[in-house]
């Protein structure tokens, strides 16, 4: 069994803090996904469950054992690195081997036990090849049959798939959560890319500024996002925005003036008077004579900046309340720069952030 | 007049060729006639104009200088070459094994003073050696290592560490960080993610720095000049003095014993050479 367990690990460079304390339990076979902008903490949490950081505070269990002070090779763990790090001057089957040959493992298991990682990974016709004579796509792969071959207890990406081009990322994605499905392993995944994040993970970690900002599968997280951090960090394209105040007569007056009705629900949890961020996404939002909006909807009417086709549908942008705003137009036709549009917002999937706290209302 | 693209392109290989042969005749004319001398009369040496084609072979001042008799010219050679051989291989060994050790320090670990330390070391090359000499002998001669081969490997050691850092702490900074890493997740302790993987791909580093230590300390004269009189810790560029006299001086034997010092650096450096090749490490990271 190979749990994971984070709890209150800090990591300290002197007198600044880059993770603050954060609580983190995985389950086995889990695949979660540490996702946030770049110097989050997410890489260096992932590079303290390695063991190839130290830990200022806190404790990091794997299984059962206590590995704050275990080095990296007892820690069972198999690591993907961002570049790959291939052993340049071994050959693949070399580079695959590695880590069972420095294991002092028998020449039968070594060959047995690589030749089915290459299996897996369709590498067998690229074993004699040195890494600098292999494509993108291949060191990626030889990089992952390293880390299988070993066995571990928890498999380490550190963003693997930045440095392929668009197709080819797409592509390893998928093969990245086939062999999830094959090997059954925990697998902790450090990316900055959320579509990446959203694809793969059964659970993913929000991080900012060294902080967990929440913890949830993917889907809950698009649709219950904590705060307007993680609203406006996860979604493509990013939710759109608006303040305004809520008002007695339960609804939310935007600072254009325009009062927009709130569901019975929501304005029972939000009292009046409350400053908000009124967030609703690009989904959820359809053009007249595009789909229906449901019940709850209420009409807005806008003047398009912009338009983007994208074949099954077009992205149309729009200022609001002095923001840029954008909504997916299905079933689309060609809409000109200035052309008046009457757009609906299902009310029932409009977000309020506080103002002051960002937190979810 | 207009020149067309092909003929200056012819022009400009020409000019590369010349360009080659000057400056490698600039290089290689002094080495080539010093072994020529080593093979011809003294009267053809010394006479005036210069005989440039030789006209008379023979092997008179090898076998002079290997003989017996010092009236002919007789000079220790074994006795030198082994001194040197061992003062420069040894002091090369030490170099390069401190050698590794300070610059993979430099290269993979930050601590206090670094860059002060690795600028001091950079500072130390800028002392001439000569300069040391006088010291160097009173200091020596107090400790009582004058004249002595473990003196000669001390200073050479302490001569060739500060460059030899430098040039290691170059190639491993080549080496990527990720790599050490990778091998210490793989089950690899410190020591052997630096043997198995680190040092194979700054090996060429280590090669070119241990010819440069070999080189300096085979050739090097002002000091050990000072420092050796015996023909128990006499160097080879030391012996080559033995040829001058009062009133004369022996070019031919000279050169004779200049071509036994060449030999062995030039075969040390076309052994190290291959694993020169440097470029290795490409390939290993990123797409």
């Amino acid at each position: 069994m190979a749990v994971v367990t984070l709890e209150k690990v800090v990591k300290r460079y002197g007198p600044l803090d880059v993770v603050h304390g954060i609580d983190l339990d995985i389950a086995h076979g889990e695949f979660v996904v540490l996702v946030g902008p770049s110097g989050c903490g997410k890489s260096t949490t992932l590079r303290m469950i390695a063991g190839l950081e130290d830990i200022s505070d806190g404790t990091i269990r794997i299984g059962d054992r206590v590995v704050n002070d275990l080095p990296p090779r007892d820690r069972n763990v198999s690591m993907v690195f961002q570049n790959y790090a291939l052993y340049p001057h071994m050959n693949v089957a070399e580079n695959l081997g590695f880590s069972l040959k420095i294991a002092n493992r028998p020449k039968d298991e070594i060959t047995q036990r690589v030749a089915e990682a290459a299996g897996i990974l369709g590498l067998d016709d690229l074993m004699d090849r040195l890494p600098g004579q292999l494509s993108g796509g291949q060191r990626q792969r030889v990089a992952m049959g390293r880390a299988i071959v070993r066995h571990p207890d928890v498999f380490l990406f550190d963003e693997p798939l930045s440095n392929l081009d668009a197709k080819l990322r797409t592509q390893m994605r998928t093969e990245i959560k086939k062999l999830h499905q094959k090997v059954k392993t925990t697998v902790i995944y450090v990316t900055h890319d959320q579509i990446e994040a959203m694809t793969l993970a059964d659970r993913m970690v929000i991080m900012r500024g060294g902080q967990i900002e929440q913890v949830g599968s993917p889907m809950d997280i698009f649709h219950n996002p904590a705060n307007l951090f993680v609203a406006q960090f996860i979604g493509s394209p990013p939710m759109n925005l608006a303040d305004g105040v809520v008002t007695d007569a339960k609804t939310v007056r935007l600072e254009n003036g325009m009062e927009l009705p709130l569901t019975a629900d929501m304005a029972g949890r939000v009292a009046a008077g409350t400053a908000v961020v009124m967030g609703i996404r690009a989904e959820e939002m359809v053009f007249e004579g595009h789909g229906d909006a449901g019940a709850q909807s209420t009409r807005v009417d806008i003047t398009a900046s912009l338009s983007e086709p994208l074949g099954n549908e077009s992205l149309v942008f729009f200022e609001f309340c002095g923001r840029e705003w954008v909504c997916r137009m299905f079933d689309p036709r060609p809409v000109e720069p200035g052309e008046s549009l009457g757009v609906h917002l299902n009310m029932d999937r409009v977000h309020l952030f506080d103002k002051t706290t960002e937190i979810r209302l | 007049m207009m020149v067309s693209h092909a003929s200056r392109k012819i022009l400009l290989k020409w000019g590369r060729w010349v360009g080659t042969f000057v400056a490698m005749s600039l290089i290689c004319i002094p080495g080539l006639w010093i072994v020529l001398s080593s093979f011809r009369p003294n009267v053809e040496i010394l006479s005036k104009p210069a005989v440039w084609i030789p006209e008379n072979i023979n092997l008179d001042h090898y076998r002079a200088i290997f003989s017996s008799d010092p009236g002919q010219g007789a000079v220790p050679v074994w006795n030198y070459f082994q001194n040197s051989m061992i003062i420069a291989s040894t002091s090369t060994l030490i170099a390069i094994i401190i050698g590794m050790a300070g610059g993979y320090a430099f290269a993979r670990y930050r601590f206090r003073g670094k860059n002060t330390l690795f600028l001091g070391f950079m500072l130390s090359r800028t002392v001439p050696g000569i300069a040391l000499s006088l010291p160097l002998f009173i200091v020596y001669a107090k400790l009582g290592i004058i004249d002595t081969e473990f003196g000669m490997i001390l200073i050479y050691v302490a001569l060739n560490l500060p460059f030899t850092i430098w040039l290691i702490d170059g190639f491993f900074r080549q080496v990527p960080e990720e790599l050490g890493q990778a091998a210490q997740i793989d089950g690899c302790t410190p020591w052997q993610a630096f043997w198995h993987v680190e040092f194979p791909l700054a090996k060429s580093g280590v090669a070119s720095a241990a010819i440069f230590a070999f080189l300096t300390s085979w050739n090097e004269f002002a000091l050990a000049s000072q420092l050796t009189r015996s023909t128990g810790s006499k160097t080879l560029p030391v012996g080559l003095l033995d040829f001058t006299s009062e009133f004369t001086i022996n070019w031919g034997g000279m050169c004779a014993l200049a071509v036994i010092m060449i030999v062995p650096a030039l075969l040390l450096t076309f052994v190290v050479q291959k694993h020169l090749v440097a470029g290795l490490t490409f390939g290993g990271v990123k797409g």
